[in-house]
């Protein structure tokens, strides 16, 4: 008689285990621009390097941070950088600008100053005219965020 | 909208010229509610774009993850006198614009 009972038992304990394992899996993945990566590039690869985000290693306020961002590009009309896309980890709005080059700005670079909701780390992707994405982030650490949500 | 922009006045051909501007505009979040506890409506400045003698060297989708009375740097090819033109427009339908004029020297 006490076999039956064991036996759901284990079932049980083994149908719970095997729900909690995909829940690890997906949670030790996780990239918290993954989500918003795909749906800039649209799914295109993106490759790290040739961007470089200038930002203070630490930042007093949030409410308004300097920041560079420069792609390694030759700028000419074959091969050039057609759009540089910010984006921010804890911002509530996490695209927080998107620059768009003509073949006349000679140089693939920005400068701007952003608001930012607590200590995070950016990402700023390039899309070249051959149409791939490379990619380049900066963490910064921020002493009082921008009162971005309600406060 | 007040604007201040930098940009220089003689540049030789080829030269690649910095470029400033600065507008002035509250860049109003969203998330702020006024003293009667009423949510004060997003409105920032949403796209910025440089033509230079009609040709867009530059343009800059906003939103309110960039700091009030946005600043932007960045640059352009001088290839022939003439005139850098500024225009943005805000969440509210607010337009406004600049233009400055530039020398090209051989």
């Amino acid at each position: 008689m006490p076999a039956p009972a064991r036996r759901r038992f284990l079932s049980v304990f083994a149908s719970l285990a095997a729900g909690l394992l995909p829940i690890r899996a997906v949670r030790a993945q996780s990239d918290p621009f993954a989500s918003l990566v795909r749906e800039v590039t649209g799914g295109a690869p993106v490759w790290p390097g040739r961007v470089k985000v200038d930002i203070p290693l630490l930042a007093d306020n949030g409410h308004s941070v300097p920041l560079k961002v420069s792609v390694a590009s030759p700028m000419t009309a074959v091969d050039h950088v057609r759009s540089i896309i910010l984006l921010s980890e804890k911002n509530p709005r996490p695209v927080i600008a998107k620059f768009h080059f003509g073949p006349g700005a000679g140089r693939a670079e920005v400068a701007t100053r952003v608001r930012l909701n607590g200590a995070q780390r950016l990402l700023a992707l390039a899309q070249f005219s051959d149409g791939s994405f490379w990619s380049g982030g900066a963490e910064v650490v921020v002493t009082e965020s921008a009162c971005l949500d309600e406060s | 909208m007040v604007a201040r922009v930098q940009v220089p006045q003689q540049a030789r051909r080829g030269e690649v010229i910095e470029i400033r501007i600065s507008v002035q505009h509250v860049m109003e979040t969203g998330y702020r509610y006024d003293n009667r506890g009423q949510a004060i409506p997003k409105n920032v400045i949403n796209t910025l774009s440089a033509r230079y003698n009609g040709a867009e060297i530059f343009r800059a989708e906003l939103g309110s993850g960039i700091a009030a009375n946005p600043y932007l740097q960045f640059y352009a090819r001088a290839e022939a006198s003439g005139e850098i033109e500024f225009s943005w427009v805000d969440d509210a339908g607010e337009r406004g614009s600049e233009r400055v004029s530039i020398t090209v020297i051989a």
